[in-house]
């Protein structure tokens, strides 16, 4: 399953965040293999969407050294390798799926047949002709899920994909990336449940802008004693307090 | 900046504004409204009066319209993530502002056309100068109007805040384009203030081709407000930052 896990998709190092006067992100280290689904879980307003923002090189403020494909992020020529979903979906209200996709599709310089396929893989067929703003939550997140897709992107980084999902469609989902991953894609994908974290290959676990604990679910768990994440995280937090 | 991309843009704007009934209302029909409602006024006054505003109308209208809906919707295309994401794929700023620009300028022509039919036409506002030269100003007015939008909706967080925008940019060029009091007639200081407002030279230009059939005077102006568009695209291509706090 898992293709060669020593190679990696991103390396960052002392990697320190300003927004505002604030400092957000406080000198992290990490890498990102591909091949695998990399989790990165925290409480709301930690800095997952920021760490994200900064990989597909549209955040300002940002000091340390942050390398994507061996380039740096941001760099031209890794915009067409990124595969990037924001927190909130970020298709056009007013267009129908497909006109979004086909939109995307040819800024990427790709053709309908790929806005097709990329309907096809978050299984919105039924819904391509139907207008985005009568979408529903869990719907529209995986339009924008599906612009993600376009061009087979050698890296997704996915702001809460899953979030307002049921259940059923957050496991097709979850499934979905790894099957990207096992075809040797690096998958990035934040939460903010914890109970997602045991369908990760490799959770990075954040809180008020530094990492708790870097490591497989089963190795976190391990460290701290916890039957499951939610209970390792607690605990790593009072153990730090 | 990549043509395809640009393209891309401009049509999937013009798409946005297909599907939106109410708006493309405001942008084609309104304008040949609110010029008939001014010709019914003037109607029953003595002396030719509507060819005096009429001119005026045309040039004002696009720039109007242009900067209430570019500042709206490239507001939403900000705070709806779009952008942002457009941002992180192989998109030029220039081939998004163009794109807007090159979408809104189509619309401003058929605007532009439809008003200057109905007032010429229907109307009959006196036009000695060539009519597709009067069409080409609205043009240029309506790409000034964009790029002014574009650039105030930068400093806007909300739809409502980007609205307020209005009254602070546009209304003062309406006072003081010389629809209300000629221009040479206004006090010294604001004489100067008009002089540097590129509606003036638009309504200049317009109510230069009721009059006169030599393109020289119009011609300058065009260049104006034309240079006025770019330096409005400019300052919005500086709002457009690929990384933002
Ligand atoms: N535009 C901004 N300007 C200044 N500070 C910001 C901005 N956006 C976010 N922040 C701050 O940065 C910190 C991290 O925010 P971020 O959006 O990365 O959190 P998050 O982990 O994604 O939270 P959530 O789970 O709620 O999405 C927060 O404390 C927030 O206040
Ligand atoms: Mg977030």
């Amino acid at each position: 399953m898992m293709k060669n896990a020593a190679e990696n998709a991103v390396e960052v190092a002392g990697l320190t965040v300003v927004r505002g006067r604030r400092e957000v992100l406080h000198g992290l280290d990490f890498t990102i293999p591909v091949g695998q689904v990399t989790g990165l879980l925290g409480p709301s307003g930690c800095g997952k969407s920021t760490l994200m923002r900064v990989l597909v090189g549209v955040q300002a403020g940002v000091t340390g050294t942050v390398t994507v494909f061996g380039e740096a992020a941001g760099a031209k020529s890794l915009r067409h390798r990124i595969g990037y979903v924001t927190q909130d979906p970020s298709v056009y209200d007013d267009l129908s799926i497909t006109e979004n996709l086909a939109f995307f599709a040819r800024v990427l310089g790709l053709d309908r047949a790929e806005a097709t396929r990329c309907i096809e893989a978050v299984d919105l067929v039924d819904h391509a002709d139907d207008v985005v703003a009568q979408l529903s939550g869990g719907q529209r997140s995986r339009a924008s899920l599906a612009v993600a897709l376009l061009g087979n992107p050698s890296l997704l980084v996915l702001d809460e994909p899953t979030v307002g999902l049921d259940p059923v469609l957050r496991e097709d989902l979850w499934n979905k990336f790894h099957e990207l991953a096992a075809a040797g894609v690096a998958v990035l994908v934040s939460s903010h449940v914890m109970d997602e974290a045991e369908r990760c290959d490799r959770l990075l676990l954040m809180r008020d802008g530094v990492f708790l604990a870097d490591g497989t679910p089963t190795e976190i768990k391990q460290q701290a004693g916890a039957p499951d994440i939610e209970h390792a995280f607690l605990s790593i937090v009072r153990g730090a307090a | 900046m990549n043509p395809r991309i640009t393209a891309a843009i401009a049509a999937r704007v013009l798409t946005q504004l297909r599907r939106d009934h109410r708006t493309l209302a405001i942008m084609l029909v309104l304008p040949c409204l609110l010029i008939s409602l001014l010709w019914w006024m003037f109607d029953d006054l003595p002396g030719n009066s509507f060819d005096r505003v009429g001119p005026a109308l045309l040039a004002m209208f696009p720039f109007i319209v242009m900067f209430l809906v570019t500042s709206v919707t490239t507001l939403r295309e900000r705070s709806g993530g779009t952008l942002e994401r457009l941002l992180a794929m192989p998109m030029g700023k220039l081939d998004f502002l163009f794109g807007y620009a090159i979408a809104f300028g189509l619309v401003a022509a058929v605007q532009s056309a439809l008003a200057v039919g109905i007032s010429v036409g229907l109307l009959d506002l006196t036009i000695v100068g060539p009519v597709w030269l009067l069409t080409v100003v609205a043009v240029a007015d309506a790409v000034l109007g964009s790029a002014l939008g574009l650039f105030v909706s930068a400093f806007a967080r909300t739809e409502f805040q980007a609205v307020q925008f209005m009254p602070a940019i546009v209304i003062p060029q309406i006072l003081l384009c010389g629809l209300f009091v000629p221009r040479p007639a206004l006090p010294g200081l604001l004489e100067a203030i008009s002089d540097v407002l590129p509606l003036s030279y638009a309504v200049d230009a317009m109510q230069h081709l009721t009059r006169s059939t030599s393109t020289g005077e119009v011609w300058g102006d065009l260049a104006v407000v034309a240079a006025y568009a770019v330096a409005g695209l400019a300052l919005g291509a500086g709002t457009l930052r690929r990384r933002s706090q």
